[in-house]
């Protein structure tokens, strides 16, 4: 009994550690309401997702040239992108070119 | 509705007239039946009277498929504002549809849309809203609308003397930017009004406005002021645009910017909402803030009336 709970000790502390070794991915919301992005920037690591909801009664996209480029999202669809590389992206909705927002990924 | 008149005395249809718009080149005059008349400029009054010439209507922004609470009922709205096209006494040359024939681009919101405005026994010209290339492909507002047009939509065809042109700039958008006819369109434009002489009258529509109206909720077109270069020196040049869902109007020059109401739902006036988003308005008041306008061009005297008709009000 006592052996058998000191491998699970064992095991879940090994759990625990492995997300360390390969960054922890974590799931981050951009949120569209009003014609606006928000936050307008956002900082992730490398590894993480990128959800987009909009909440608008209109369609609206999000693209980054050459990254990323969703389909038209109607009210409450989303979009997801998990960033691999780091870097600034910057992007804008191509329906309504005025909405901007961008990604730092690190 | 093409037939009104400014003359109190006459029937009751004018009373569903709301605003009226004549031109002359050198000022506008609104009247607004059955209510207070305001004046913006100076024009011999009542010359929209009986219109004699040219008439064509201009559709906009129906949505068809748009089902949110500014109205449940796109598809319905739109159907009557065909009704009251039928119903004209004096049955327009044509229609234009100045673009967001569908909210989301679907074969379905399209063929909705096709089997409405046929109704009304036009020919329509249409040229495209940001909204009607959101279909994977972006091929159905092509093949549907766009035989014989050239890059993603634009042509040119001439009426009764009159030249029109329609333009799209809706499509490669800059972030940051506004509407966009890009280089190529506009190289296009101007062999197309190489040879046309200055007295021909240039009926230019598009969806997005031409003019800068609000480039904070982008009501504009980047590089349109470079097509109105090209319009330079003509004695009458009419903008006629969608996209913002309201009536303005704008004169400069031998130049009459206008755009019209949707059929489907209102839009703030700028900057006085959080954003441009469908405006709801009282279930009552609906109708009263989307509707049609209808042209009218006499060959004779260069003169162009807009005549702008709610659905109800």
């Amino acid at each position: 009994m006592k052996l058998t709970t000191f491998r699970s000790l064992v095991m879940a502390a090994t759990l625990l550690l492995l997300p360390a070794v390969t960054a922890e991915a974590q799931e981050l919301n951009v949120t569209i309401d009003n014609f606006t992005f928000s936050p307008a920037e956002l900082k992730v690591k490398v590894g993480d997702t990128v959800t987009w909801s909009n909440h608008d009664d209109i369609p609206h996209t999000v693209v980054s040239a050459g990254k990323f480029r969703s389909k038209a999202l109607d009210t409450d669809n989303t979009f997801s992108f998990t960033f691999t590389a780091a870097g600034d992206y910057k992007y804008f909705c191509s329906l309504h070119p005025h909405m901007t927002g961008m990604i730092k990924v690190e | 509705m093409s037939d009104h008149d400014h003359n109190e005395e006459r029937g009751v249809s004018r009373r569903k007239v709301l605003e009226c718009m004549t031109w002359a080149g050198t000022g506008v005059l609104w009247t607004v039946t059955g209510g207070v008349p305001s004046s913006l400029g100076l024009v011999e009054a009542a010359n929209a009277a009986e219109p004699t010439g040219m008439t064509f209507l201009q559709i906009s922004d129906s949505h068809v498929g748009f089902d949110k609470p500014a109205n449940p009922n796109a598809l319905g709205t739109l159907e009557e504002a065909i009704n009251k096209v039928k119903a004209m006494p004096k049955k327009p040359s044509f229609m234009i549809h100045t673009g967001d024939i569908s909210h989301l681009s679907k074969a379905s919101e399209f063929d909705d849309a096709d089997r409405i405005i046929s109704q009304a026994k036009l020919d329509v010209h249409y040229v495209p809203g940001e909204h009607d290339f959101l279909d994977e492909e972006v091929k159905f507002y092509k093949d549907r609308y766009g035989k014989g047009t050239r890059g993603a939509g634009y042509y040119s065809f001439d009426a009764n003397g009159v030249h029109f042109v329609g333009l799209v700039n809706v499509v490669d958008l800059k972030a940051g930017g506004l509407g966009n006819l890009g280089a190529e369109q506009l190289a296009w434009l101007q062999d197309d009004l190489r040879n046309r002489s200055k007295s021909t009258p240039i009926v230019v529509f598009a969806h997005i406005p031409l003019w800068t109206v609000y480039p904070e909720w982008g009501w504009g077109t980047e590089d349109g002021g470079r097509a109105l270069e090209l319009l330079k020196g003509y004695g009458s040049v009419t903008v006629l645009n969608g996209h913002i869902h309201q009536i303005m109007q704008k004169v400069e020059g031998n130049v009459t910017f206008h755009t019209a109401r949707s059929t489907a739902f209102p839009q703030p006036a700028p900057g006085t909402a959080p954003s441009p988003g469908p405006m709801k308005v009282e279930d009552a008041r609906l109708r009263s803030v989307l509707g049609i306008a209808s042209i009218n061009f006499k060959q004779s005297d260069q003169k162009l009336a807009i005549i702008d008709t709610p659905l109800a009000g």
